[in-house]
């Protein structure tokens, strides 16, 4: 299981991980994992950037006599220091003494713990209860909430044995989440195919 | 009787509801709504009562409004499987009738009618065979069975024991089946020994074999039951001509005519009111045996000043002879003293053999009237008398007696309801071991308060408003049940509710008239003659 970042920010529903490689975050709705003492925090990745290191000091533009974007890097082999890519986890469960919960852990994640993408066989056992939907459509006011309920579900079909099985049950579970917005749902369920 | 039959369907659990209205059902989203039928029965497993009950209502309905202004895709496999059971969903509504609690007690007691609902979302399955016949009974002894219910195998029984205790009444559109449900019952009646029937047979459907609509033959009761059936007729000429053979021909005598049958005939006869007054002072002065042979006696007839004697204006007495002389023409009244048909049918029905009085050629209204007012009142009197002896003396009370009337509205009009024997009996039900089981197809024309008496109500199709309405006068769950009743089929279904059966329930009619039918008739026969065996044991 191979780390691809570490948290840098951490609050009770969601926190901030920075990727060791530049570009190089996980996909919009990927399941994620981190770890904080014996607990296993799960997520969702809702929003990536890559931005200056320095807040004060912006990016320009530096290819102007290369051929290739890549050769930009090269050129400039400062850059992969100076630049970072980062993403936002909606929390959106734990485990704890062996037993996965579709609700908020107890503490945020800790800073500087690492970040994986949650292996196919935990995804699966994850995805078990619907239940974690209802966290990524409570982060509604930061997020894009609707495509990364999308995206996620979209991820999580894949592994399934029967993906159509999950996505109509999944999509079941919206109707009732929603049921007083029947367009936003309908626009959800367009994209879950 | 707890035990469930294998894995019950579940339907879907209980949302809202009130004991007025029934509860509503939300079905669950395996359950596709063309599925359900009107009129089928579900339980419900309340938290400590198993509820009873029938679907009244079906209805489809949605979590937003929005769907119906803008549906979804349902093009699209997919989103038609997720919206359908969640956004959109069906709904039934269900009259829960009887509970059967959890309990040992309670279960000895059978079912009870109900007083509550089942809580929010109790589970609620389609009713089992078991179900079924712990609701209805087990065939056998005073239990009838009268049919199946609608996508069920399981057999719906009345109680005969019940049923006769009062007045009953068998409605619906000519055509629809009552003539074979009445058949039915009177065999029921027959074998259970519940009582003894006497049937006005006006159309003479039931003593012997007649042709059904579709143009086979069915037996009639005389055929089932050779012994334990005795044929009276009023017309010889059409027994013979049928080629079946009538036990007896009745002959009424004048003597047997009263006033009160001549007021019973008014409309019949066309007669004014003065005519029928009248007839009271002709009988007053002559009495009440002897004025109509009087009245038809040569010197009589001959004497022109007769009326003014009797101080009876002349247009009035020519009214009166004009209506009487219509009687006289009916070849069944004889001059003369005493006529002895109401000896022999009581003779008959003392013996417990059952009268069928068939009318031949004599269909019209008159004779029937005539008749069966006439001999139903002289054996209710003697009934009477029996019963009033009996209660004297503390003897046991004669067999219990019904009487089977077509054509009911004719009598039990609230014109003439008050004047007739029937209305009577129907009121004074079992009083004196006497009830009726009346066959109509305009119960709007029967006198409501001879209705609200009826014990059981037995109603294949009515489509006019006013014969449903006077049907399900005064019963709970009347809008619901009003709804079942106008989506019966036209033949072989029924509504049956009232004493005889724990609940209403609609069945499709047993079959009458098949080789196998028959079979099935003459097992109840045999089971019959077997208890007489062990009754005779101990005699």
């Amino acid at each position: 299981m191979e780390k691809i970042g570490e948290v840098i920010e951490a609050r009770t529903g969601q926190f901030l991980a920075q990727c060791y490689r530049l570009h190089e975050a996980p996909p919009l709705g990927c399941l994620v994992k981190t770890r904080s003492g014996s607990t296993d925090i799960y997520g969702v990745v809702a929003s990536a950037s890559t931005h200056s290191l320095d807040p004060g000091r912006r990016v320009i533009a530096r290819g102007e006599h290369e051929s290739t974007d890549d050769a930009v890097f090269t050129t400039n082999p400062q850059l992969a220091r100076l630049l970072i890519t980062d993403f936002t986890v909606i929390i959106t469960g734990h485990k704890s003494d062996g037993v996965m919960r579709h609700y908020l852990p107890p503490h945020p994640a800790r800073i500087h713990a690492f970040v994986n993408i949650c292996p196919s066989e935990e995804a699966k056992e994850f995805a078990i209860s619907l239940d974690f939907i209802d966290l990524i459509v409570a982060a509604e006011r930061d997020f894009a909430v609707d495509e990364i309920v999308a995206a996620c579900l979209r991820r999580l079909a894949t592994i399934q044995a029967d993906p159509q099985d999950f996505l109509v049950r999944a999509g079941k579970h919206l109707t009732v989440l929603m049921f007083e917005e029947f367009q936003r749902l309908n626009s959800i369920l367009k994209r879950l195919k | 009787m707890t035990e469930q039959a294998a894995p019950q369907e579940r339907l879907g659990i209980v949302v809202a509801g009130s004991s007025a209205e029934g509860v509503d059902v939300k079905l669950d989203q395996a359950i596709s709504v063309e599925d359900i039928v009107l009129g089928r029965y579900v339980t419900i497993q309340g938290e400590k009562r198993r509820f009873f009950g029938m679907i009244t209502q079906v209805s489809l309905e949605s979590s937003n409004p929005q769907v119906s202004i803008m549906p979804p895709d349902v093009s699209d496999p997919f989103i038609s499987k997720v919206v359908s059971g969640t956004t959109t969903y069906g709904r039934i509504r269900v009259l829960p009738m009887l509970t059967v609690g959890a309990d040992a007690a309670s279960l000895l007691e059978g079912p009870q009618p109900v007083k509550t609902v089942p809580a929010h979302f109790s589970p609620v399955f389609h009713a089992s065979q078991q179900d079924v016949e712990i609701v209805f009974g087990k065939e056998g002894g005073s239990q009838f069975h009268i049919g199946t219910p609608l996508d069920m195998e399981t057999k719906v029984c009345l109680n005969l024991g019940e049923f006769v205790k009062r007045s009953n009444g068998v409605f619906g559109k000519t055509g629809t089946g009552k003539t074979f449900l009445t058949r039915l019952l009177l065999i029921g009646i027959l074998q259970s020994r519940a009582a003894v029937s006497l049937v006005f047979d006006m159309h003479s459907e039931y003593g012997w074999e007649v042709m059904n609509e579709k143009g086979y033959r069915v037996k009639g009761l005389k055929q089932h039951f050779p012994s334990k059936v005795q044929v009276f007729t009023l017309d010889e000429d059409s027994a013979r001509r049928r080629k079946v053979s009538a036990d007896s021909v009745v002959k009424i005598a004048y003597s047997e005519i009263e006033p009160e049958d001549i007021e019973l005939l008014r409309q019949t006869l066309r007669l004014t009111e003065p005519a029928v007054q009248a007839s009271y002072q002709i009988a007053h002065k002559y009495g009440d045996r002897n004025w109509m042979e009087t009245l038809f006696s040569p010197e009589v007839e001959q004497n022109e000043d007769f009326a003014r004697s009797l101080n009876i204006h002349e247009s009035t007495y020519r009214n009166l002879r004009r209506g009487l002389e219509t009687l006289r023409r009916f070849p069944f009244l004889v001059p003369g003293g005493e006529g002895n048909s109401v000896q022999r049918i009581l003779e008959s029905l003392d013996r417990d053999i059952n009268v069928i009085l068939e009318f031949g050629r004599f269909e019209d209204y008159t004779a029937y009237i005539l008749v069966a007012n006439l001999l139903s009142r002289r054996i209710y009197a003697k009934y009477r008398e029996k019963v009033e002896r009996a209660l004297g003396e503390g003897l046991p009370k004669p067999h219990p007696l019904v009487i089977t009337i077509e054509e009911a509205h004719r009598f039990l009009n609230p014109e003439l309801c008050n004047q007739t024997i029937f209305g009577t009996i129907a009121r004074e039900m079992r009083k004196y071991n006497v009830s009726l089981l009346i066959v109509d197809q305009r119960p709007s024309g029967i006198d409501p308060e001879i209705m609200s008496q009826l014990g059981t109500k037995i109603t294949c199709l009515l489509d006019n408003e006013q014969d449903v309405d006077s049907v399900l006068a005064g019963i709970s769950g009347r809008s619901e049940l009003k709804s079942v009743l106008a989506r019966l089929e036209s033949r072989q279904q029924a509504l049956i509710f009232g004493h005889a059966v724990s609940m209403p329930v609609v069945v499709r009619t047993r079959e009458y008239g098949s080789a196998e039918s028959y079979k099935e008739l003459a097992g109840g026969g045999k089971r019959l003659s077997q208890e007489k065996g062990a009754d005779d044991l101990w005699s």
